[in-house]
């Protein structure tokens, strides 16, 4: 049994979608620092496939593409000692306050 | 089953929050400013399709251009300014001939030359071409209006995160006499990936 991202050949008989959308700008701050981290060697597209990899079926399939990225970079970033899960639950929630 | 390329809803809502939190953490901790994230997001913003249909044409037109490209196409991108970033994953540049016919896919998530091409489009990443188009992909040629003779050997290239390949389509008969910018335009996103056939000239007046 492949892994969920492993896609090549897996029963599917959806047409393909065409559709495009315009890309949100958070999307767009994390497709660029997807970038930024690799320019400063702190991830490769192969860690940051492993990372998405690494979800479980449900999470791989329900997260929209930069969501998956966003969790993916979360994991690297938290592994490699950079930052920890609490310290961005912290930020998130002195950031939801600001916007309120 | 519901794909979700789109990001929105809660999830949505809860990521964004998320990125703009590790954003935060990542300027507090020195590690990058606001500023290098916005620059390399225009970076990004900078390339598309128009940057490969250029060279792509160029290899129409000029048969020596065509050997190097194929040959080594870093270098060759170079020759026309194209100075690709040394993070960049090995780019290959695959000629579809009167023979083979390639088209590129990444079954494992959704590598891409983005250092030429930029970002790929949606149908690219999501699940039902990455699963298809390995098991059927005349069926798959079909949906993007693309039709092969059965004599055409049809090449499905998987991408991976260290190697990329963007596909130089065969030039359409009856363009002997267009000039370089013109035949450019006949080089679309989809023929660059494989899905397409360079568009016709007899395409290009009906349009």
């Amino acid at each position: 049994m492949p892994k969920v991202h492993d896609r090549g050949g897996w029963p599917n008989e959806d047409p393909i979608d065409h559709s495009e959308h315009e890309m949100e700008e958070w999307e767009r701050k994390v497709d660029a620092l997807n970038g930024v981290l690799g320019e400063r060697g702190l991830k490769t597209s192969d860690q940051l496939r492993r990372a998405i990899e690494s979800m479980d079926l449900e999470t791989y399939e329900s997260l929209a593409y930069y969501e998956k990225w966003t969790a993916a970079m979360e994991m690297l970033l938290v592994e490699q000692g950079i930052m920890t899960t609490d310290e961005i639950d912290a930020k998130m929630k002195t950031l939801e306050q600001g916007k309120k | 089953m519901v794909e979700k390329g789109h990001s929105h809803g809660d999830n949505a809502k809860y990521y964004s929050l998320r990125a703009e939190a590790i954003q935060e953490l990542l300027i507090e901790k020195g590690i990058c400013s606001m500023d290098d994230i916005l620059t390399m997001a225009d970076q990004i913003d900078s390339r598309s399709p128009e940057d490969g249909a250029k060279v792509l044409a160029h290899a129409w037109v000029d048969s020596e251009y065509k050997a190097r490209l194929l040959a080594d196409a870093e270098t060759a991108l170079m020759e026309l300014g194209y100075d690709l970033p040394e993070t960049a994953p090995k780019l290959t540049v695959l000629e579809n001939t009167d023979d083979v016919h390639n088209m590129a896919v990444c079954t494992l998530c959704s590598c891409y030359p983005r250092a030429i091409i930029g970002r790929p489009p949606a149908w690219y990443k999501g699940l039902a071409y990455r699963s298809r188009v390995v098991v059927d992909p005349r069926g798959v040629l079909k949906e993007f209006g693309t039709e092969l003779d059965e004599s055409i050997e049809v090449r499905v290239i998987d991408s991976s995160a260290d190697f990329r390949y963007l596909i130089l389509p065969k030039r359409p008969a009856g363009t002997e006499e267009m000039s370089e910018e013109e035949l450019a335009k006949l080089i679309t996103q989809e023929s660059m990936i494989g899905v397409g056939l360079a568009v016709s000239p007899e395409q290009t007046k009906s349009i």
